[in-house]
């Protein structure tokens, strides 16, 4: 049951992600509603096999790589609707369900038992912290989608050939406001899942920071951010430099996420 | 019955002619009436603008009232027939639909896809009503001509791109800043075509106008003429650092902003997006401020590109325009012959006979002990009731009267048979 609905999920998301792609070259409103349509359906079952989850395991199914992609990438698709429903942006769908997809598919290919939860896991801190963290990072994965249509836009004003996706991406305005929006939401998120893994740190490890390979990037990530809003705020650094200033912070965040958890040895590798 | 059309448009004849045939103001009332007093019209409207003349009717033989209305022409606005007859054209039956549906939709315009077209037929449509020189079939193609070119703007993104300079340059204001309401304008120079992109701009809601201009008392007038504040030119770079649009149009011999004075403002603005217009030849703005960032610098050739490439876009759409015209044409066609007097006959009757079949069964039904001989006897009564009533209506719809199309639309309505209409 849990298998198929995940399996059902993703093949609604890799249709909406093919229907993104083309409308990319061949836009309509047909397309477009289709596109939100199958990106809506993998959301219900999505949520519906993270439930199912739950439930089976008595926990946040937040505890394998396997399981967190797949958290995030609902993450991403929440906070997609939510400006979908707000601005009315169809080819935003273009830009941000690709990275829904990756997300997806990274988890599919991952290891999916259900572990017990080790000792050390099992407190309400691992709700408190990890919805934060994964929301907080759903809003930057956002941002980036976001900061790649400023650049495209912005590119096409600069060079001042108004052809392909032009017409169909909104105002440079409007970009540069979403990712203002996204970052300032993101960051307190951050913030506090930061503040919140320290205190959990502290009850369950002992210490508040330990120099954990997920700490130290998390704090490099919360860096950049800090940076971001700091610039814009003092010195104007808007439009371009925000756009490309969030496409580095969630290479970095991807990093955090997948790197740390393969590469380095860390204690929140945990599958 | 069937529907003319005749008229003259900007790809027929030239300005002077449709002068001539123009029928503007009173004209246009004094037209439709003596169009209307012609033996041989039933029903008439009439389109008269700067780009074209037309004149719609519902005549019964399109050859020899077609005849007619150019003898009409002729004399009402005294002009020889040779001079303008080869400047008509003249469409009938469904080529006449199609061509109200064209023009509606703005196919047939100058600029395809300017919307103005639809109002103005909108206003004959409009007149005629008040007037009542048109009937059932006029009315029916007024209607569909506009829903025709209803949908073809929604469902085609015809109409959707600037195709003159100043739009466009209102057009990709918009796309950097979204709403226009809030930001503040400053109009460098003055110019014909600086006043109108002005003009657009301040339709679209800018906050503030600033006017700058080399002599500052006509500065001022242009100031005033925009409601907005003279400025003295020279301190047209410290203004800038509130500015959001600016459109220079100075026709100075060289440039009267350099990018070293532009960096600075930006700075100050702590880089808030400039879109700045240059429309004078040579450029006035030195090109490199372009590559300036969160500055958008768009010369007239920039402009008149973007323009250039909309155009192209827009008849990428009337081809798809065309299939739209194409079904409703068809639809249009089918309603007409619906109106035909024999297949009203023909459904009235058997609307009658359903009515007569579905009752005799019941009264059947209501009475089983009846014997054969009193069911058959009942069965002829009704038979001969259904025949009495439908009688008059019947003999009305095989005379030949002008009226008739009214008939045949009336009767369907009181019989509610519904043929092969599609009223919305």
């Amino acid at each position: 049951m849990g298998i198929i609905l995940f399996e059902l999920a993703l093949t609604f998301y890799f249709a909406a992600t093919v229907i993104s792609i083309v409308e990319v070259f061949k836009g309509s409103k047909e397309s477009s509603q289709l596109m939100l349509i199958a990106a809506g359906l993998g959301f219900l079952i999505h949520s519906a096999s993270i439930i199912y989850r739950y439930a089976t395991a008595g926990h946040l199914p937040i505890t394998s790589m396997h399981e967190a992609s797949s958290f995030f990438a609902w993450c991403v698709v929440l906070i997609f609707f939510l400006l979908e429903y707000r601005y009315k942006i169809g080819i935003m769908g273009s830009f941000i369900l690709p990275v829904v997809f990756v997300l997806m598919l990274s988890s599919s290919v991952l290891p999916r038992g259900i572990h017990p939860l080790s000792p050390v896991l099992q407190s309400y801190w691992l709700g408190v912290h990890t919805l934060l963290a994964f929301l907080g990072n759903a809003a930057f994965a956002v941002a980036f989608g976001i900061g790649i249509m400023y650049l495209l836009q912005e590119h096409y004003l600069k060079s001042k050939r108004l052809h392909g996706l032009f017409q169909r991406l909104p105002s440079l305005q409007i970009l540069d406001e979403i990712n203002y929006r996204l970052i300032s939401v993101g960051f307190p998120l951050l913030t506090l899942a930061i503040i919140s893994g320290a205190l959990w740190a502290e009850r369950a490890w002992g210490s508040y920071w330990r120099w954990d390979p997920k700490e130290v990037w998390s704090m490099i990530t919360w860096f950049i951010y800090a940076l971001v809003l700091h610039v814009r705020l003092t010195a104007g650094w808007r439009g371009r430099r925000a756009a490309i200033l969030s496409i580095i912070g969630f290479s970095v965040i991807l990093f955090t996420f997948f790197g740390v958890n393969f590469l380095l040895k860390s204690l929140h590798s945990f599958a | 019955m069937k529907i003319l059309v005749i008229g003259l448009n900007h790809k027929t004849a030239n300005v002077e002619l449709r002068e001539k045939l123009a029928f503007p103001g009173q004209k246009l009332e004094d037209g439709v009436f003596s169009l209307k007093g012609l033996p041989e019209v039933r029903e008439v409207a009439l389109l008269s603008t700067c780009n074209r003349v037309e004149i719609y009717a519902c005549v019964g033989n399109p050859v020899s009232a077609a005849d007619t209305i150019k003898n009409f022409l002729s004399s009402f606005h005294n002009i020889i027939r040779n001079d303008f007859e080869t400047s008509l054209y003249l469409h009938a039956g469904s080529d006449a639909v199609r061509h109200v549906f064209r023009v509606a939709s703005s196919l047939d315009s100058m600029i395809v896809g300017e919307p103005q077209i639809l109002g103005q037929l909108k206003d004959v449509f409009d007149f005629a009503l008040s007037k009542k020189t048109t009937g059932v079939l006029l009315n029916k193609l007024m209607k569909k001509a506009i829903s025709t070119a209803k949908r073809v703007r929604t469902e085609t993104r015809i109409a959707e791109n600037a195709v003159s300079i100043s739009f466009a340059a209102v057009e990709l204001a918009r796309k950097i800043f979204t709403d226009l309401s809030g930001k503040s304008f400053m109009l460098l120079g003055a110019g014909e075509m600086a006043e109108l992109a002005a003009r657009h701009l301040m339709n679209n809601g800018v906050k503030e106008v600033l006017v700058a201009n080399r002599t500052y008392e006509r500065g001022c007038e242009l100031a005033r003429e925009f409601n907005g504040r003279p400025i003295k030119f020279e301190d047209f770079p410290q203004e800038l650092i509130h500015t959001d649009i600016l459109i220079c149009s100075t026709g100075a011999p060289s440039y009267v902003l350099m990018k070293d004075q532009m960096t600075r403002v930006m700075k100050e603005r702590k880089h808030k997006p400039v879109f700045i217009i240059d429309i004078t030849v040579p450029r006035n703005i030195d090109p490199l401020i372009n590559k300036i960032e969160n500055v958008y610098l768009y010369d007239v050739d920039n402009l008149q590109n973007v323009v250039d490439t909309n155009i192209l876009e827009r008849q990428k759409e009337a081809t798809k325009a065309e299939k739209i015209i194409e079904e409703e044409v068809e639809k249009f066609n089918r309603w007409v012959s619906s109106l035909d007097s024999v297949p009203t006959i023909v459904s009235l009757r058997q609307k009658a006979e359903e009515i007569k079949d579905e009752e005799f069964e019941k009264f059947r039904n209501k009475f089983p002990e009846m014997d054969e001989a009193t069911l058959k006897a009942a069965g002829y009564m009704a038979t001969a009731i259904m025949n009495k009533l439908i009688h008059p209506p019947t003999a009305a719809l095989k005379e030949d009267t002008e009226d008739r199309d009214e008939l045949i639309a009336m009767i369907k309505k009181l019989y509610g048979i519904n043929g092969d209409d599609n009223e919305e």
